[in-house]
């Protein structure tokens, strides 16, 4: 009986010792964890792609509620609702971002660009840009070998097997960038969305000369400048031979569009034009003026 | 039982149809267009404009850095334009347009065949010369001579190997080279020696070079203190350090220079370019290039100013076959396949082959059967099916790890796998990537 007592009496006794320690010690080294940093991350869409420029939805949060403003801080994938609802939790205020979607800055399809050589190596687009320039005479252009298809974790993006050419599902990009990364002509680029999803871009990245450009491409941008010159808001650059569209100034006033001689600028979403004849005219006008 | 490499290699078929072809020279196109990057390390930097006349020999580019190499005009004649060109590289590169008039050298060169077999000059000099003439090495890899023959401080080279191996298939430039131009490149070999201060030289040939290596024997008897070492046929051979391994046991470590095992590495041709640079005032402007294939009506070997279109060389051989499905510019394992055939003989270019389109088409990929023939064919000792996976999915620090820079790219392991896997299109991609994060790193 008493080894019995002796044995209860000794366990107990190192039983209550360790809980002390334990107890010591789990005072001694809390850890003070905000408890928001949990309440925002349930608010995230768990989606972990690293668009937010940070590794995972868990740092995201982590960074949002150290930060002091919500400036640059944006959940892409969420968008504004998501932003909202995080700064709601954190008592601030998330500012209005427009929404953004990644854009194919290239337009060769197999008419305008035709194929020079046959590309049959590893199916990569990285491997294929590391060897050459690419099956057509456009050193710029997309190689259709979809490594930005294979990096979408969001299945919004498709190489359309006619033309060749990758196309953003528009109710499906998040705008998280992978796919930007993931290109190594940097043929993709992250754009406002723009209102009812309406937008202007410059659909080629060809440095070449316009000559040359031409040449490789029928829809190739040569750096002709009419563009510019006949943008009212000065939202169009040329380097290189190569026009941009800055999308913070452009108004969509589609006046670009239709100068183009390559027609290498495309207008996305837009209703048809009413009148087309007489639109060109006025345009001249502006630029003699 | 003949000396090789010991770990890994593999023995393609040798189909060396153009061997015993003696060099013809090709006649001149009515323009060249000659690249200003023919080189590994910085493009040069253009000294001519448009309009200028230039003659063979005058310099064109000048390099820029340590690590570069001078280039000079092949052809007499007027500068047109200075433009891109699509180069070897699959990319367009600046180049300079030279329309060709007539056929007028350099004052300073000497044309005469005669053999000068005396140098006078000094080790310092002699690398003045060589980097004066924009030689680089021509096997293939393109790295400025001048750079290779300067040690870096603290390391003492003993030993000057020369590379008589050409371990490719088909290629026969080299071999033909040294069967016409034996004596020059045994003159060569002392200057570089003289330029190193080394008092031992092997030149290594394989053993499918019968008539080379006898050659070589009579010929060496003149010169006590190189030798002539044949070799078991053995691809990659022709890479540094399998060389140094075959031709004298030591191992060049991970990472390291041949230096490091006092060894200095020179193939035959990079030779007879010193030669003639060195005694002659002759700048690097011009190559024996092999034209090849199996439907290819006339093999022959050529010797190619810089600059002509490889589309001369191949009506030089009678034409391109219709069944011709892949241009490849050097040898089938190491060589590149060109997207387009107006592109200029370079410094680098050491065979046209032409190869069927049935026998070019690649196969699909298939499943890897696990069968590690990858790795023990690998002459780096590296595991290849484990390098491709690592590249695919991104995991650059174990890639580190599996010394993914070693990798000399041979293909031996793609052209081994039985599942057609692209194994070194992806370990090229990763040691690119890996070896991007080191520099990241030191920086």
């Amino acid at each position: 009986m008493s080894v019995l007592l002796t044995a209860v009496a000794t366990l107990g006794a190192i039983g209550a010792g360790s809980a002390a320690i334990l107890y010591m010690v789990g005072q001694r080294f809390k850890v003070e964890e905000d408890p928001r940093i949990q309440e925002v991350q349930d608010a995230l869409p768990a989606a972990n792609c690293g668009g937010c420029g940070f590794p995972g939805c868990a740092s995201f949060a982590s960074a949002c509620v150290k930060a002091e403003s919500m400036e640059n801080l944006l959940c892409p994938v969420g968008g504004q609702n998501t932003m909202d609802k995080v700064a709601a939790i954190l008592g601030r205020k998330a500012p209005v971002a427009a929404k953004k979607i990644a854009v194919v800055r290239c337009n060769g399809t197999c008419e305008s660009r035709p194929r020079l050589n046959l590309y049959d190596g590893a199916s990569s687009c990285t491997i294929a840009s590391a060897l050459y320039g690419g099956d057509t005479g456009c050193s710029f252009g997309c190689l259709g070998l979809g490594d930005c298809v294979d990096s979408c974790t969001f299945d919004a993006i498709h190489i359309n097997p006619l033309t060749m050419l990758p196309e953003v599902v528009e109710d499906k990009c998040t705008a998280c960038g992978a796919c930007v990364k993931a290109c190594p002509k940097d043929i993709i680029e992250l754009r406002k969305q723009g209102p009812k999803s309406r937008r202007i871009y410059v659909s080629c990245v060809n440095k070449d000369k316009g000559g040359v450009a031409k040449k490789a491409c029928d829809v190739a941008c040569i750096g002709c400048s009419k563009c510019q010159q006949v943008c009212p808001f000065e939202a169009i650059t040329i380097e290189n031979n190569l026009a941009f569209i800055d999308d913070d100034k452009c108004r969509l006033c589609r006046k670009c569009v239709q100068v183009c001689p390559t027609k290498s600028i495309l207008e996305l979403n837009f209703p048809p034009r009413k009148e087309t004849p007489p639109a060109p005219k006025e345009e001249e006008a502006t630029v003699t003026a | 039982m003949l000396k090789t490499f010991r770990i890994g290699g593999i023995h393609p078929k040798e189909q060396k149809i153009s061997a015993g072809k003696a060099i013809q020279t090709i006649a001149l196109p009515g323009q060249v267009i000659i690249p200003l990057s023919q080189h590994i390390g910085a493009p040069c930097q253009p000294v001519v404009k448009k309009g200028d006349t230039v003659k063979v020999g005058t310099l064109i580019g000048k390099a820029v850095g340590f690590v570069s190499a001078n280039i000079h005009s092949s052809v007499s004649g007027t500068v047109l334009k200075i433009d891109k060109a699509l180069d070897a590289s699959g990319y367009k590169r600046d180049a300079v347009y030279i329309k060709v008039e007539g056929d007028e050298w350099e004052a300073s060169i000497d044309r005469s065949p005669a053999l000068i077999k005396e140098c006078i000059l000094t080790p310092g000099e002699i690398l003045q010369k060589i980097a004066a003439a924009g030689i680089v090495g021509m096997g293939g890899a393109t790295f400025p001579t001048q750079v290779k023959l300067t040690p870096p401080p603290g390391a003492k080279p003993e030993i000057l190997i020369i590379n008589g191996v050409e371990c490719e298939p088909w290629l026969t430039s080299d071999h033909q080279l040294m069967m016409e131009k034996v004596d020059e490149i045994l003159v060569g070999v002392t200057i570089v020696m003289k330029a190193l201060n080394v008092q031992k030289a092997i030149i290594g040939i394989e053993n499918n070079k019968q008539d080379a290596i006898r050659l070589f024997s009579e010929k060496v008897k003149g010169y006590p203190l190189i030798t002539i070492q044949p070799l078991k046929v053995q691809y990659p051979q022709g890479g540094e350090k399998q060389l140094i391994d075959a031709l004298t046991g030591r191992q060049v470590g991970s990472g390291a220079l041949p230096i490091s095992v006092g060894a200095v590495v020179q193939n035959v041709g990079t030779l007879f370019a010193i030669y003639e640079a060195v005694q002659k005032n002759k700048p690097l402007i011009e190559r024996v290039v092999t034209v090849t294939g199996k439907e290819v009506k006339q093999p022959c070997n050529v010797l190619s100013r810089v600059g002509i279109p490889i589309n001369d060389l191949i009506d030089m051989a009678g034409g391109m076959p219709e069944t011709t499905g892949k241009v490849v510019s050097g040898g089938p394992m190491m060589g590149k396949a060109l997207p387009d055939t107006d592109i200029p003989v370079t410094k680098g270019t050491s065979g046209i082959l032409l190869i069927p389109t049935l026998e070019a088409k690649r196969k699909a990929m298939k499943d890897c059967i696990r069968c590690a023939k990858c790795i023990s064919i690998c002459p780096m000792g590296l595991n290849p099916t484990l390098l491709m996976n690592l590249t695919e999915y991104e995991v650059w620090d174990r890639a580190e790890e599996n010394h993914i820079t070693d990798c000399i790219e041979c293909g031996s392991c793609s052209y081994t796998c039985p599942a057609d896997r692209p194994l070194l299109d992806y370990i090229r991609l990763g040691k690119g990537k890996v070896n991007g994060i080191i520099r990241a790193r030191k920086n």
